[in-house]
Parts: C-alpha cells; structure tokens; sequence
C-alpha cells in the first residue's frame, strides 16, 4: 500500500489556495469527495488481505482525520475572513454628531429653590406656600407693622385697585406681599388650629414684590423665610442655622456669618446677616427672634414658646453661588443665559 | 443721617481713629452707610495774598503774580485765573505740593519762572466746577495750612438709621451712642436759661392737648434777620448735607442737627392773635414754605392764628408766616408732637421734611426746652435780638414704662452666658436707670429712647452692646422625627423634572403684566389691578401664564434661536367669585409651557420636523400621568389664544384642568412668528395626586394580536371610537390601539381608514384561534354598530 502520508501537506496547501468556502469545497472534493484520493484508498482497501485490513484501514483514517482537521482550519479561517471584511465595511465614523434629545433646564432661581429646600429638608424643615395679593393685616398688621409706621416706608409697596372687587367687602387694602415673612402668620395659625406639635419649622419659599426697579432691584425677586418656634430655641441658635445652611449651600466649611443689630418690626432682637466672602461682608439678608407681638396676633404664648426667623434672597444667593453679575438676567430669559444651568 | 467727624468728636472723642469708629457704628446697629473724606487729599496748601498781578510777557491769557506765603520773600507764580488781582487771597499751593492729579514744580511758564499754583476749588476736590480761584475773605491768616482753614481734615459719615433709632438723629444723640459703645466720656452741652429782658409774651392755646403735649415758645425782638452765618455753622450744616439759607433758619436747622429737635420760626408780625395748636378743619387750606398749596383732615394738626393754620405742625411751616430778610421779630416755637399724630401725614401730602421725618419716629421730649434755649441763644449771638421770657404749655407728657429685664430670660433667648454684673454695666453704660432684685432688673427706660418697651427690646441692647459678633453660633437641639413623604402626593419639583426631561427650559416672567394680554390674548375682562404700576404696560396680575412665554420666545428668537421650549410655574390671579373667601382674590399655580420650531437640532442624519400637537400632546400626557381628557370647546367658548381646530380643552376627573393647542394664526402674525407655536397649561394642584401602585397578578399565557381596518366617517374622534369599545367591556379584548390612519385613493371621500392592533387574554387559559376570532367580530359589531364603521376589505 503506497504511503498516503504526503496527501496531508498536499492537502494543506492545496486549502491554503482556496480564499473562498465555494473553492474550498471544490478542494474539498479532491480529498475526500466521491472520487477523492481517500475516498479512493478506502476502496483499495478491499483488495488488501484481511489481516492486512485493519492496519491499512486505520492508517488511512489516520490521514483522513488529519485532512479533515485542515478542512475545517481552513473553513474558520475563510468565515472569519470574510467577517472581518464584512465588519470592516460596516465601520462608522463614529465621531460623528450624536442623535441628541433636546435637553431642558430649570431656571437658576429654581436650582437655588431646590437646594434650600433639599439642605432645610434635611434637617426636618417642611415648606410652607402663602398668597401673594395678601391683606394688609397679613403683610403688615400681624407682622407689628401698624398703619403710618415709618417700616411701611421701607416697604415700597404694590396696591391693588381694589375697584372691581365685589361688592360689600369690608377689607382693608389689598397688597402684593413685599415679603415671604406673612407665611409665618398663615403657617402658626393654621398650626395652632389643626393642633401640630412644636417646634413649628417651616421655610416659605417664594415670589415678592417691592415698586423698586433699577440694575439691583427688581419689581419682583424671591425670598425664602426661615421660621423655628418652640420652647427653648435662641438667638444663638439661629446664628448655627444660618452658618450650617450658608456653609452647606455654598459648600465651604470655612464660610462665617456675622450678625449686625438692626430693626425689623416682627423680630427683637433683630439682626442683618452677613457672610464672609472673598475677605470681606456680603448682607445677605435679616433675622431675628419673632416679636411677642407677632406671636400674640396668632394666639401663641410668648412666655412659653419663642421662635426665630430669617428672609434670604434667592436671586443674591443664586448670584454669589454661579457668580452671575447682573440681577436684570434672571427675568430677561434669554436662553444663552439659562442653559448655561443645564445639569 | 449725615454728619462730619469732627462735629461728633466735639460730643464724644474715642481712641478709635476714623475706620475704627466707622466698624463699631456699623456693628452697633448704626449702619455706617458711606464714608467720605471732606475734600480732596492734598497737601502743602496754604493761604496765599496776591500782592501784583502783571501780563505775561508773552502770553495774553497769563499773569504773573508775585504772592506771600508768609515766607520772607515773595513767590513769583504765573497764573491763569481770570480773577488772579493784586490784594486777593485764595489758596496757594508751594513747590512739593500734591493736589489730585498734579504734582506742584518748580516750573517755567512761557519763559516766566514760576514757584506753585494759585488754587481753584475744583483744583482742591472741594467742587466738581469752579470759576476762577478760591476767594478768601480778608480776614484769613498768610501762610495758615488751606486743610486747616477749611478744616478739611474730616470726614463725612452717613448712616442707614433704622426707624427704631430716633434718639440718633441728632450728633448729640449718636455721640452719646458712641459714648455707650466704646466707654469714652460724653460731653454734655450746657444749655443755660437765657437771661429775659422783656416779659412780653405771645398767648398760646393749645386745644389739642393729648397730641401736642409740651409747646414752648419766645417771643425774639430786634433781631437783625439779615446777619451772616458763621463759617463754622455753615460747615457744619453742609457736612450734614442742609443748604445754608439764612442766619435764623440756619440756627434752627442747626440745633436740630445737633440736639434733633426741630424747631420753628415764625415772622412774629405777621402773626395774627394767639397762637393756637388745634386738629385742621375738614378741607382747610394752608400755603407751606415750599408753596405747595394743600387741602388739611381732621387729623392733621396744625399751628393757627386767626388767620387760620399758619403751619402743619411738626412738618412744615406755612408761607404767610415765613421768616423772611425783613422780619426783625420771630417767635420761635419748640414743641413735642406725639409720633402717632405725625406719622403718615407727611407722606399723605408726598412730603417728608427732616422734622416729620424725627417727629414721627419720636422726640426726646426733655429736650424741648433746652432747644428752644439753645436756639435763642445762637439767635442772641449771631442775629442780636432782645429774648423774652419762655411761654411753655404742658399736658400730660408720655411717660416712660419700666421694664423688667429677667437675666434668665435674657441668657435663655439669647444663648449666650452673660453675668448679672455684665448686664448691669451694660445698661449703666447706656445711660439706663434700673434697680435689680433677684437677677430681676427693673429698667426705666430714658425720655429720647422710644424703642424700649418690653423685654426682648431690653435684651436686644444688651446684645448689642455685648456685641452680636461676640454670639457663637450653636446648632438647635431638638427630637428628631421624619418628615411625612406621601408617595401619592407628588411636589411640583417633579412636573418641572418631567418637563425638563422632554426637553423644556424653565423661565421665570413677571406676574404683573399688559393689560392688552389679558383682554386680548387670555379673555380676561377683569383682571386683577395694581393701583401703582411700575409700568404702564405692567398694570395688571395676570391669569395665564403664555404672554409671558410668547414675549420670551420673541426675545429669543430676536436672539436668532431656532426653536425653544419654554416652561414657567407661575400663579395666576383672579377676582374671587366667593364673597365669603377672607381674601378677595383667588390664586392657583399654574404649569405652562411653549413649544416652537424643529423638534430638535438639526442632524446630519435625517430630515427634522417641525413640532405640531401631538408632540405636545405627549408632554401634557406626561404630566397628567396619562390621565387627561381632550375635548374640543364648544364654538364660542374656544380659547382666543388657540387655533379653534387645533386645541382642546385638557380635562382631568371630569374636570377643566386647563388648555392644550396651536397659537392662533391672528396671534402668529401679531407676534411677526415664522412659525407656528404648540403651547399647553395646566393647573399643578390636579397633577399632584398620583395614585400609588396596585399589584395585579401577572399573567402566565400570551396574548394574540390581531389587525383590524376599519372605514369610519372622517368627522369621527378616534377617542370617541376607542372610549366606546373601552365602556363595551368586550370580553378577551385588552388593548385597542390606533397604528395607523389612511385617506385619499381608495378610500370614499368623506370617509377615512382607520387600523388598530387588537391584543387579546385570557388570564386563565391560552387563547385558541376560534376564541379570538368571536371576539374580533364582538369588537367591530361594537364599531359598526355605534359608529357606522365598516370593515376596510
């Protein structure tokens, strides 16, 4: 029996040549196909004495295996082949602008909303929301602003033309809030009626308005006031929640708050807060402990409960916090300014 | 309040220099404001007398002077000052000097050696403008330092006084502040009785007792009314920023300044009879200083005569009565007026004058006298004049409550630790009386301290005196219990986070707006009013929130932006229809939003459309957590911001919620928008609720999708159509959903194709093929039945 040894490497080469599965069957053929050189061995194995059989037989399967173990070599290699030009043909440019959606923002004033809210929240603060056309009473009566007090100077005031109201209201005159601290009023009240325990803890975030429009002043701005009644709280305290909220919003552990005497009718003591800022003070807004009075108009008693309370601007806060330099940006929306707040 | 330093250094001279002084004002509570040097800084300045003045040799508009300095010898300077003539004094600045903006040299001019500058008093920072040099009077020393003169080594101070702070507006009132703050001794002035040498009086009534409770007033005869002012005084009063105006009001204006009295005098010939202190008559006229011609109330009080009122008491004299070049007698009046009688007047008749502005806020009332004494003396002295014995009328002058200060409540509101023997230094410091017993003290607050009437304002000195700096800051201590979070509850931070998802920018517009755009745009005819508009066209509240979106798209788009979405959270306001609110106008929250041009950036990729409702329309779904109706208004009731055939009313609940639509085309125009707009609101109270998640039992067989075309009138709602199959409750059947919409060829005129996919269940066993098809011919016997379709062949 002739050596068949040599089919192997003939067979190898002979795939090698083949670059598609078409020729690489044909090949294929050659070997192990109906008139293959195997195929043919094995039909020349009838011819051998059958003692000899079994030792040709195995021999050849020796070499079909290996032939067969080259085949399939091979195969991979043409399919992978032709992957990788196809892959290849497939490539993007993948620098390419993406797909987008378009991408909203909230205003900077709301993005200061939010993050008063979040930092009072977590220490057990509750909102509180007020109207805005308020009373007289609300906005200055209970707050110990009577009539003709010079305070109401400092307030300078919207009215609204009472004319098309309806008939037989007996009201005084009706006001746009000039300040968040009315909240205070509405939120004891209503406290004391539906029986909430103490301490009352409340931040009333919102729109005001002053008739006061230049480069710093806006007809419109927003406050946030701050209010804690209960047993024991004190003037020292309020300056630690003032710190810890100044410290926490502006992310600077070193940031410190001073108080400065000052007069508002519905705190006393009272006081202007300022913060440190690059080396020198910013006021940022008033404090102070609520006036008895103020508590007496709401029927709580000022020998047992005391309370503090704060008003901060949001659009100085907003200001100092992404440095934006004129006031007048904020109502103007102009999108150039707005999405430069998008998170 | 402005004042100079040095004024207030004559009362009260602590260690701290200027900057010093400024800090402990501020922190005290008095708010150092500004702070100014008087002048300009300059130096080598001295009184200069022209001895000649003779034409440059070459220059026409030049002189050369040759002027003493006190030195032993003349300086010979060249000038060009028009009024530069021999025997003139006016500063001289010397070789060295350093003037703002100019070094002094020795220098040649045209040829003319020249050694210093004669000085303008532009040239000294004194005035923005000046015409020639500064002309000194004769009596002025040669060579005396310009600053030392002038006293130019000072400063002005103004302070931001808050209202509870009277006893401050004077420089003797602030000294004694100062005195309080720092420790340093006051001076007292002493004000003696004048001595009388007539006994002539003036009869005073004084009928309205309980308003005017102490009148004093002198008669001052012979005075010479045209006499000069001294410079002191009138440096004094200008450094306060008061104009001078002539000898006697000058001296009333400056005690008022230096004692915060205000007085006033009167021409006391052209008084006629008594002078009687009364509430005006209903409409009584009276003709002020300032020639205002004002209409009185009855509550306004007033000085009279028999002419009638002849000045507002405690704001302004009256015309007819005004101290004039010829008046040679004055009655001079000194009064307290309580602060309830004054207060508001003034700003009812748009004044505010310095007296209403102390009057208002409060008088020391022990002062009275000692003014109108004070007064009459400078009077004496500077106008000549004859006093006369003093008429004082008093009713029942306020008294000063005590106050019990508890050291415990004070350390307890406080927080602070302050010691019973701190306290009490600090209320003898100001000034303050007390007795103690007990850690109690009793406080009597002084006559000029209006502000102190209960115990907190006790307290609030001693921390002010104490120093609030001097106050640690100390977290609270209080029980730590979770807040509520309803989770069926939402807050409108999450509607602006949807929005802003879908790519939404939030503005913020004013609330106040154009009265056009409520009539017009939103169909408001009575709008909410402001009496004192800031603007014109910012004169109403408004009740919707899409002119304020519109004006800042416009904005926008002026800004060559090619698309934007816009949303505002914002209230609107209305007229209560509830006669029984406590409140006469009614407010709710709104969400609003705008949508206008390609629905996102142009790609590279594909063709970008431009925004139409249904887009929007998936916004509003959003936010009504896919709950909302929409329903086309009824003609006549559409909205005039809408497109009547693109816009619908948004209902929740069976409830109006709001509006969803394409702008009105009239509206586009108006706006000069190259396109149309799609613009939603909503109100946010509805949107808030959310129901919590209910489990069902998740199925375990699989549903059959079926197609179904049906032929439908083209008028027919396709919500119509599918609310019908919902209320039918077809068994099996569990989803209807639209995929498409045909018309034109092939399909009727009139008539439109409508395809749905049909997803039939059953939660128990798997659907077999003759299941579902009874089930199709259920639903479209439903759609033919109700609605007229047809089966689309």
């Amino acid at each position: 029996m002739q050596n068949l040894d040599p089919l192997i490497s003939q067979a190898k080469s002979d795939f090698a040549l083949s670059v598609t599965i078409t020729d690489l069957e044909n090949t294929k053929a050659k070997y192990l196909g109906k008139n293959g050189a195997l195929t043919e061995a094995m039909k020349g194995l009838g011819k051998l004495s059958p003692d000899d059989r079994p030792a040709a037989g195995a021999k050849i399967n020796v070499v079909k295996q290996a032939v067969e173990e080259a085949l399939k070599d091979r195969r991979e290699t043409i399919l992978k082949d032709e992957q990788d030009k196809q892959l290849a043909s497939e490539a993007l440019d993948i620098t390419l602008p993406a797909r987008k959606k378009p991408q909203g923002g909230l205003h900077p004033v709301t993005l200061t909303l939010q993050r008063i809210e979040t930092l009072f929240h977590s220490i057990g603060f509750s909102v509180a929301t007020g109207p805005e056309i308020e009373t007289d009473f609300y906005n200055f009566t209970a707050l110990n602003i009577p009539e003709n007090h010079p305070a109401r100077a400092m307030h300078d005031t919207f009215y609204v033309d009472s004319q098309d109201r309806a008939k037989n209201k007996t009201l005084g005159d009706q006001v746009l809030r000039t300040h968040t601290s009315p909240v205070q009023v509405h939120y004891m009240q209503d406290a004391l009626k539906n029986n909430l325990p103490f301490p009352l803890k409340i931040i009333a975030p919102g729109r005001v308005y002053r008739v006061d429009s230049d480069a710093t002043h806006s007809p419109m701005f927003h406050q946030v006031e701050g209010l804690w009644v209960d047993e024991s709280i004190s003037f020292a305290n309020l300056k630690g929640v003032v710190q810890d909220f100044l410290q926490r919003f502006f992310e600077d552990d070193d940031l410190t708050v001073r108080f400065r005497p000052s007069f508002f009718p519905f705190t006393e003591p009272s006081a202007e807060m300022d913060m440190s800022w690059n080396g020198g003070w910013l006021e940022i807004g008033g404090c102070g402990m609520v006036h008895p009075e103020v508590l007496k108009h709401v029927g709580i008693d000022s020998e047992k409960y005391r309370g503090f309370a704060f008003g901060l601007g949001i659009e100085r806060l907003t200001m100092l916090r992404y440095g934006v330099n004129d006031l007048r940006h904020f109502f103007n929306n102009d999108l150039r300014f707005l999405q430069q707040f998008t998170k | 309040m402005q004042f100079s330093e040095n004024w207030l250094r004559t009362f009260v001279n602590p260690t701290h220099n200027t900057e010093e002084l400024s800090h402990a004002l501020t922190m005290a509570g008095l708010e150092v404001e500004d702070l100014q040097p008087v002048g300009a800084l300059f130096s080598k300045v001295v009184i200069g007398k022209i001895l000649s003045a003779d034409k440059h040799p070459d220059a026409d508009r030049l002189q050369v002077c040759k002027v003493d300095v006190g030195l032993t010898e003349p300086l010979q300077i060249v000038c060009g000052a028009g009024n530069a003539r021999a025997g003139l004094f006016a500063p001289c600045a010397l070789v060295g000097a350093e003037l703002p903006g100019i070094s002094i040299k020795q220098a040649k001019v045209r040829g003319i050696e020249s050694s210093g500058m004669m000085c303008s008093a532009k040239e000294l920072g004194l005035a923005t403008e000046a015409d020639g040099l500064l002309e000194l009077p004769q009596t002025v020393t040669i060579g005396e330092n310009i600053r030392d003169y002038l006293a130019l080594n000072d400063h002005l101070f103004t302070l931001k006084l808050t209202p509870n702070r009277s006893d401050c507006l004077s420089i003797f009132g602030i000294a004694r502040d100062v005195a309080a703050i720092t420790g340093a001794p006051l001076t007292v002035p002493v004000i003696k009785d004048l001595d009388v040498v007539s006994t002539t009086t003036k009869n005073v009534i004084v009928t309205a007792d309980e308003a005017c409770t102490l009148y004093c007033g002198r008669l001052i005869t012979s005075v010479n009314a045209q006499s000069k002012t001294p410079d002191w005084m009138i440096r004094c009063l200008e450094r306060s920023g008061i104009r001078s105006i002539s000898a006697v009001v000058n001296i009333t204006n400056y005690v008022l300044l230096e004692l915060g009295q205000p007085l006033h005098a009167y021409d006391a010939d052209k008084l006629q009879g008594d002078i009687i202190v009364r509430f005006a008559q209903a409409e009584e006229p009276i003709t002020l200083l300032n020639e205002q011609a004002v209409k009185l109330a009855t509550d306004d009080l007033v000085i009279a005569d028999n002419s009638g009122a002849i000045a507002l008491a405690g704001i302004m004299g009256g015309a007819t009565t005004a101290v004039s070049n010829s008046t040679s007698n004055i009655f001079l009046e000194s009064a307290f007026f309580t602060p309830d009688t004054i207060a508001g007047k003034a700003r009812r008749l748009g004044l505010s004058t310095d007296s209403s502005y102390r009057f208002e806020r409060g008088v020391d009332y022990s002062n009275t006298l000692k003014a109108l004494e004070r007064a009459s003396a400078l009077i004496l002295e500077i106008c000549g004049g004859n006093a006369t014995q003093v008429i004082k009328k008093q009713g029942s002058i306020p008294v000063r409550k005590a106050v019990d200060l508890r050291l415990a409540k004070l350390v307890s509101l406080l927080g602070i630790s302050l010691s019973h023997q701190q306290v009490a230094t600090i209320l003898t410091r100001l000034g303050f009386s007390f007795n103690e017993k007990n850690d109690v003290f009793t406080v009597m607050p002084p006559s000029y301290r209006f502000d102190i009437k209960i115990e907190e304002d006790l307290i609030e000195e001693i921390a002010r005196l104490h120093g609030y700096e001097h106050i640690q800051a100390i977290a609270p201590q209080a029980p730590l219990n979770m807040l509520p979070v309803p989770e069926s509850r939402l807050n409108d931070w999450t509607l602006r986070n949807q929005l802003v998802e879908d790519g939404y920018q939030e503005i913020i517009t004013y609330s106040f707006v154009d009265e056009s755009w409520e009539h017009d745009l939103l169909g408001n005819k009575i709008p909410v009013k402001l009496k004192n508009p800031i603007a014109s066209n910012m004169n109403v509240m408004r009740s919707g929130l899409w002119g304020g979106l519109l004006d800042a798209l416009v904005y926008n788009l002026n800004r060559k932006q090619s698309r934007a979405q816009l949303f505002e959270v914002g209230t609107s306001y209305a007229i209560s229809k509830d006669d029984q609110r406590d409140n006469a106008y009614s407010e709710s929250q709104l969400i609003s939003g705008l949508f206008y041009g390609p629905i996102r950036q142009e790609h590279w990729a594909e063709e970008v459309r431009d925004v139409d409702f249904y887009d929007v329309k998936a916004n509003v779904d959003k936010l009504t957590h896919g709950k909302a109706k929409y329903q086309v208004a009824d003609v006549g009731h559409q909205h005039p911001a809408l497109h009547p055939g693109q816009s619908a009313q948004v209902l929740m609940n069976g409830i109006k919620i709001g509006w969803i639509g394409k702008l009105h085309p009239k509206w586009q125009q108006h706006y000069d928008l190259p396109k149309s707009t799609v613009m939603f609101e909503l109100e946010v109270a509805p949107l808030l609720n959310i129901p919590l998640p209910n489990y069902t039992e998740v199925t375990k067989t699989l549903p059959i999708r079926r197609d179904l075309a049906v032929i439908v009138d083209e008028n027919l709602a396709v919500q119509t159509l599918l609310d019908g199959i919902k209320k039918a409750q077809i068994p099996l059947i569990n989803e209807v959903s639209l995929f498409d919409i045909y018309k034109g060829k092939g399909i009727e005129t009139g008539k439109k194709s409508l395809a749905f996919l049909v997803l039939m269940q059953d939660t128990h066993k798997t659907l077999i093929d003759n299941d579902a098809e009874a089930a199709m011919a259920k639903l479209l016997g439903v759609m033919t039945n109700q609605f007229g379709a047809t089966l689309r062949s």
